[in-house]
Parts: C-alpha cells; structure tokens; sequence
C-alpha cells in the first residue's frame, strides 16, 4: 500500500467520516433500546446536558469554570514538568556521572503510574491545588526527561567539538549547542508530555480536587447522570485534542525552520 | 611561542575488538610561525594527527605538546577548520563566526567590528543572517574558516579547508592565505590532499606512508621559496610556473605514487 499524502480537504472529509460513522453508530444502538438510557444516553440528550452545563453551574460552576480550573491545575503540572525535566534531560546528557546517579532511579520511578501517587498527594495537599499538580508532574515529567535527554545524546558529535575547540565550556554547550540541537526531541516529547499530564489530571481530580471536569464527573457519577459523565469524557476529548493541535502547530513549525 | 611537537606518536583504534595502527611513530615539529603542510593517502591518519594537536583525540603512544604543554583538551588557542565544516546549523553565518569571540569577554561593538570584518574578508557580505543550510559547499566552508580566522589563534589547524570550493575560488583563498601569513605570520599544521597547495603554502611538507602512517619524508621548501624568492609573484600561477615549484612538487608526487596500493582488476 501505498501511503500517498492527503490534501486538505480529503483529510478533513475523512475526518468528518470519522466521527460520523461513530456518532451513528452510538445514536442508533442508544435508540434501538438494546441498552437501557442510564447506562447509554443518546447524542442528543448529551449534547442537550453539555448545553445546560455550560450555562447552569453543576457542583458549584459551569462547564467552562471546571474546565478553566482544570486547565489551571494542568498549567502548573506541565509547566512544572518542563521547567524541570528539560534542564534536568539536558545536563544528564552531557554529565555522565548525573546520568549514572539519576537514570537507575528515574527508570524504576517513571513506571510508577501518577494516579499511584493520589494518597501522598491526598496526605500532603488535602484537596489544594499542590494534590492535582504533583499528580500531574508525575505524569509530565518522565517523557520531558527522556526526550531532551536522548535529543542531547544524539547531537551530532562534531557540534560539540567545535564548540569546544572554540572555547565554549559547560554551559554554554549546554545552551548553545545541546538545547537547539534537541529541540526537535523535545518538542515531540512535549506532546506526549502533555497528553500524559492531561490524562492523569482527570484522574487527579476523581479523588482529590473540588471543581474541575474530573470532579464534575464524580458528582454527575454519584447523581446517576451518565449524560453528566459523557458530557465531562467530551470536554475532556476536545481539549486534549486541541492541546495536541497547538503543540503539533509548533512541532511543524520547527520542523519546517531546520530546513 | 607555539610551536606544535609530536614525539613517537602511535594510535591504534579499536574495530571489531581487533587493534587497527592509525600512525605509527610518527615525530615531527612545527615550530612557531611555521606553515607544515601534512599529505598522504587516504586514510594515512592525517585527520587523526590533526585531532590529536586540537585535544579531542589522544595518543596510544607517545606524546604531543602545543607550546610546550603535553595537549590534554580541547581551546580556542588552537583554532580548528573541520574537513567537514560542522558549522552550528541553528545558528546563522554571523552568530557561527561570532560564537568563539563571545568566549573572550570582548566588547559588542569590538566584536561587530571584528565578525563584519571576516565577512567581508571571506566575500560573505549580505549572507550575515544566512543559516548555514542556505549555502553552497564552498560558502559554507568560508563560514568555516572565518570562524576560526576571527578568533586570531596562536596555532591554526585545517583539515583540508579549501576541498569543497571550486578551482577559481580555492586560488583566492590560498592567495590570501599567503597574503595572512605574512602579514601576521602564525603556526598552521594543514592538511591538504593537494600537492601543489601543499608547496604552495607551506614552508615544510611531511609526507606520510599509507596506513599505518609513517613518515616518509619531510621536504622543505622555505629555503627554495626563499632562494629563489617565490615571494615576488603576486599570483599563483606564477608560482607553479617557476621550475623549482614544478622540482619539489613532482618530488612530493613520487614519493605518493609509491604509497598506492597496486591497483587490483
Ligand atoms: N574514531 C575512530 N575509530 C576507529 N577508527 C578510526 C577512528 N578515527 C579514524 N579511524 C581510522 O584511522 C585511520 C586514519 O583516519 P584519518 O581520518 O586520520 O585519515 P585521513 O588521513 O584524514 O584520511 P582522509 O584523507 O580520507 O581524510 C582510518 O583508517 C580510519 O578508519
Ligand atoms: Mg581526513
């Protein structure tokens, strides 16, 4: 097969088939009466409850503010988890004895999932802000780590030698040659980054927060409003997706710069 | 003083866990101020030789000292032209030539004056805010040699700088390579596969064996440039004409021509 590129309009025709097919599929199997309505509401019920919540506060706000604390939360997490595994990816590729100390323990942790951390982020935050972010960081973290690290391992070793012969030390290695020569790992890094800090959000928020989409799904859980649920699952979808879109806008971006 | 010594200088590398001799024994001295040109053949270790004056590459044996001090790393008193350029490619011509001044705590506008110049130089006006992937070859290795020029280093190491530019324009650059030296004369150990540019630049020629490399012989030719004052040519050509050029390089050649394997059908 051959995997020929599609134009503009045929990717967003087969996109729409995408989602029309799905929708299709869902509206007819919630009419046929196959599954009861509280455990399948149809599209249109949902949509008609995502409507409501955005304009009647559900558990305190509307759809928008839960969205806007949890983009909040994922902000802080994501920002966190750059600011801090980039550097750290980064000075691990160049100093091998960092690497030596720091890549046994990261490799044991990085497979511990974020929501595992909900009782120590429960035990130190209590429902503030610090609960969500640290589970969210703990999702964020591991691919910034990795991908500027191996980004700055695989620069090409003649950069590094000409720096150095022209009397570049450490730092500016570090910044002048490791960093630009990662940044296409880094940025990929950054998308899967932050899908796995948008995922773990949610899951921060089903235990410890009180507002947010995660918990407007709680609440519409334990209200037997699975119409809630789905509209939470949809809100979810659409930023992750749009989140996704803006990085990969970047992505293409540098891409097309290195030339 | 600068001068460059290389004392017993053997390195094997390692390939397939078997030790393969890149140089074996090789001694010799560029002094200060002098030109050395080094040719071989392919894969002789001319490369190798080059690395281990610059500190990114060691020897197995032996010892190799830049101004006196056995070389241990890699800096900016010993300028590299790269055979393979390794220009930043996220950087533009003007931030790759500026890079290793920035070093030198020098002022911006000293600096400016000092980059502009080696564009200019280099016949790289208007190219300033060019990146490297938006060059010819043979531009790309002007950006190359301005970023070490600028940084006017005791010792400068070039690995067959001018390969990649075409006849006319490689003729400027070994004229004003000339024209450099003599107006600020400084120590240059240069590779070069081309044996005309060899006599043409250098005040002694070392010629290696084929691998391993050894020495085969080094030829001097600053006392023929001197008796018979090549210095009074403006131009290349000239040069070449003059009968004792024609003498020494047809030397060089021959002792070459042994180093070819035999050729195989
Ligand atoms: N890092 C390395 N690891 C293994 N072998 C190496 C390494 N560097 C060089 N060699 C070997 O050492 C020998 C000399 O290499 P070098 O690059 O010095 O040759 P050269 O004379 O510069 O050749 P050319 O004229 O083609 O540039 C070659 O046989 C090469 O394969
Ligand atoms: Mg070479």
């Amino acid at each position: 097969m051959t995997q020929a590129v599609l134009s503009r309009r045929e990717f967003f025709r087969l996109t729409a088939a995408g989602f029309l097919g799905f929708f299709g599929v869902w509206a007819v199997l919630a009419a046929s009466g196959l599954v009861q309505t509280l455990f399948l509401p149809s599209p249109l019920e949902v949509a008609g409850k995502f409507f409501e919540l955005t304009q009647k506060p559900f558990v305190g706000y509307t759809l928008q503010q839960h969205l806007l604390s949890s983009f909040g939360r994922f902000a802080m997490g994501f920002g966190l988890a750059v600011v801090i595994g980039i550097p750290l990816g980064l000075l691990m590729g160049w100093f091998r004895w960092l690497d030596r100390i720091v890549t046994p323990l990261f490799d044991a942790l990085r497979f511990v999932a974020p929501i595992a951390w909900v009782p120590f982020a429960a035990l130190w935050f209590g429902t503030g802000i610090g609960g969500p972010v640290l589970i969210i960081f703990s999702g964020a973290f591991p691919p910034c780590v990795i991908n500027a690290y191996r980004g700055a391992r695989y620069v090409e070793v003649r950069y590094i030698e000409a720096a150095q012969t022209l009397g570049a030390g450490h730092w500016r290695i570090i910044t002048e040659v490791l960093l630009p020569g990662s940044i296409p790992s880094i940025v990929a890094g950054l998308r899967v980054s932050a899908g796995l800090g948008w995922q773990s959000l949610i899951g921060a928020e089903l235990i410890v927060a009180s507002s947010g989409i995660g918990y407007l799904m709680v609440k519409g859980q334990s209200n037997l409003s699975t119409s809630t649920v789905m509209s939470g699952m949809i809100a979810i979808g659409i930023v992750g997706f749009a989140i996704d879109l803006l990085l990969r806008a970047l992505e293409a971006r540098i891409e097309r710069r290195g030339g | 003083m600068s001068n460059i010594v290389f004392e017993r200088v053997s390195r094997q590398f390692q390939r397939d866990g078997l030790q393969f001799p890149a140089l074996e024994d090789v001694s010799f001295e560029v002094r200060d101020r002098e030109f050395v040109a080094i040719v071989g053949p392919s894969g002789c270790g001319k490369t190798t030789c080059l690395r281990m004056a610059a500190g990114l590459e060691f020897p197995s044996n032996g010892n190799v000292r830049v101004a006196g001090q056995t070389v241990t790393r890699p800096g900016p008193d010993r300028s590299v032209v790269f055979q393979q350029f390794a220009l930043f490619p996220w950087k533009t011509v003007y931030q790759n030539i500026e890079f290793g001044l920035r070093g030198k705590g020098m002022a911006q506008a000293q600096r400016r004056e000092r980059v502009t110049r080696h564009i200019e130089l280099m016949g790289l006006q208007g190219y300033d805010s060019a990146y490297p992937h938006q060059l010819s070859g043979g531009m790309q290795q002007r950006v190359a040699i301005a970023r070490s020029y600028v940084l006017d280093p005791g010792v400068l190491l070039m690995d067959e700088p001018f390969g990649a530019l075409d006849a006319q324009t490689r003729t400027v650059m070994q004229e004003e390579l000339i024209r450099l030296s003599r107006v600020n004369p400084r120590t240059v150990l240069f590779i070069t596969h081309a044996v005309d540019e060899a006599v043409y630049l250098a005040d002694r020629v070392v010629v290696l064996t084929r691998r391993p490399g050894r020495i085969r012989e080094i030829v001097d030719v600053a006392a023929v440039r001197r008796t018979e004052n090549w210095d009074r040519h403006e131009r290349i050509e000239e040069v070449m004409e003059q009968p004792s050029f024609v003498h020494l390089r047809t030397g060089i050649w021959r002792l070459l021509r042994e180093q070819q394997q035999p050729a195989r059908l």
